[in-house]
């Protein structure tokens, strides 16, 4: 069972999407798996032929279960559901687990912020019977499912569920993480102008929102300032070596996912507008992927729909700053000696003091607006 | 796209829409004096996607500077009209 966020301890298997003997690739999709914040699609992380389904359908199992089995040759292997780069471990836990040839990526860690210690892997070499009951510190189990099918995408989010993971998520972070706050009010007139002037000529399925520029505006700025992109871990700043920008997406009913637009550094604007669209549609529907609930390395949130003129962020942890972005508003704006209307947004930056200080903080929130001012080169 | 659509059947189809993007909102309450955005909880997103299906079901294509005159369930219904009948 992958972690799937800094707040889940536990998970629901609600189908296979592999039986015994098939063949599955890296990336594809193995099962379905039910959190607190809705249905969410595991991937597998290492090809080869899956050997033996170990946990059976409506089971709920902690973090760090092995669900099944697979084989790259002939000797079966645990999968590897959540990506090696996101797992977080001490140097002896690594070492350990090359030893014994245990896959971290399937072990629990109780360290610091979840990092995997030397007695998780000492833990996880010991062979966990097929059928083993859940260990006493699982939380109580909720009833299986009924069986038949699969439950429908939008009641696959327990509201009050997801409500105690915000809670979890968001309490820890202000018990772990000291916060500093920095804001800037940036000029987006070029940017609003040449935003308009591109959607104009484009077909109504490929227009750009605005929100799309911000993001690659924020994920430029993380690649010129790397103290803001990557996770807390162990006593130390651990810099991501993508950036993978999370979206904070609201639900209709109430709560808040923020899923990883993958090397959003790299995306182009259709590309990043595109994934955005499709993010925002399986996050109502209850449909994630498991490297999109655990790879965010900067989290993005923008309030300007609702109004808000600025927004100072919670930090979802492990990362160590969360952007926010507030409506964009006519504002009286001094420049060059003269007084005009422009459009203004301001952006704000929540960031980890125990990652970075107030003058790289500035230095990231300064590259953020330059960024906009040249939205040709976004 | 039809010339010949009556103001109901735009009317209906402009709720589809809208319903195609907040599925659990009732058409039925709608004020059609209101801003859609505000009753419908609709974000730049989800307007976005009104227009795309607005575009796939009428035909119209509503460009940006023209959104704030399909705020409300009437403009909506006045716009396409208009757009329709060859405006």
């Amino acid at each position: 069972m992958p972690s799937l966020g800094a707040d889940m301890d536990a998970g629901t298997l609600v189908e296979w999407h592999v039986k015994p003997g098939d063949t599955v690739n890296r990336g594809d999709v193995v099962a379905v798996v039910e959190t607190d914040k809705g249905l969410v699609e595991v991937e597998i992380w290492e090809g080869g032929v899956v050997d033996a389904l170990v946990v059976k359908p409506g089971t709920k199992v902690p973090v760090g279960t092995v669900l099944a089995t697979t084989r790259a040759s002939a000797v079966p292997q645990p999968t590897a559901p959540p990506p090696e780069a996101r797992v977080q471990a001490s140097p002896a836990a690594r070492q350990l687990a090359r030893e014994r040839g245990v896959d971290l990526a399937g072990v629990r860690g109780t360290g610091p912020l979840g990092a995997i210690t030397r007695d998780d892997v000492e833990k996880a070499v010991r062979p966990v019977p097929p059928a083993a009951p859940a260990p006493a510190l699982a939380p109580a189990p909720r009833p299986p499912p009924a069986p038949g099918p699969p439950p429908a995408a939008a009641q696959g989010i327990d509201a009050a569920g997801m409500r105690r993971a915000i809670a979890a998520a968001m309490a820890r972070s202000k018990r772990e993480i000291p916060h500093y706050y920095l804001s800037l009010d940036v000029d987006v007139g070029p940017a609003s102008a040449w935003l308009e002037a591109e959607n104009a000529r484009r077909p109504v399925t490929e227009r750009v929102l605005f929100a799309a520029l911000l993001l690659k505006a924020t994920a430029l700025a993380a690649r010129e300032v790397p103290e803001m992109n990557g996770f807390f871990a162990e006593g130390a700043f651990r810099p991501a070596a993508e950036v993978h920008l999370g979206v904070a997406i609201s639900l209709r009913q109430g709560g808040l996912v923020a899923p990883a637009i993958h090397g959003t550094d790299r995306k182009s604007l259709v590309e990043i507008q595109a994934d955005l669209q499709d993010l925002v549609a399986r996050v109502r529907a209850g449909r994630l992927r498991s490297s999109e609930m655990t790879d965010p390395t900067l989290t993005v949130t923008n309030l300007g729909d609702q109004g808000v003129a600025s927004v100072f962020g919670v930090i979802y942890p492990p990362q160590v700053a969360l952007v926010g972005f507030g409506r964009v508003l006519e504002r009286p704006w001094a420049s060059a000696g003269m007084l005009g209307v422009r459009p203004v947004v301001t952006a704000t930056l929540s960031a980890d003091h125990r990652a970075s200080d107030g003058h790289r903080g500035g230095l990231f929130l300064a590259a953020l607006a330059r960024r906009l001012q040249k939205p040709e080169e976004l | 796209m039809s010339p010949k659509k009556s103001k109901p059947e735009i009317r209906e189809a402009i709720l589809a829409a809208l319903s195609s993007v907040a599925p659990e909102a009732d058409p039925a309450t709608l004020d059609p004096k209101q801003p859609l955005r505000e009753q419908l909880d609709l974000d730049s997103m989800d307007f976005l996607n009104f227009v795309v299906a607005l575009h796939a079901a009428l035909g119209v294509d509503v460009p940006e500077r023209d959104y704030p005159k399909i705020g409300t369930l009437d403009g909506s219904i006045d716009y396409v009209s208009a757009k329709l009948a060859g405006a």
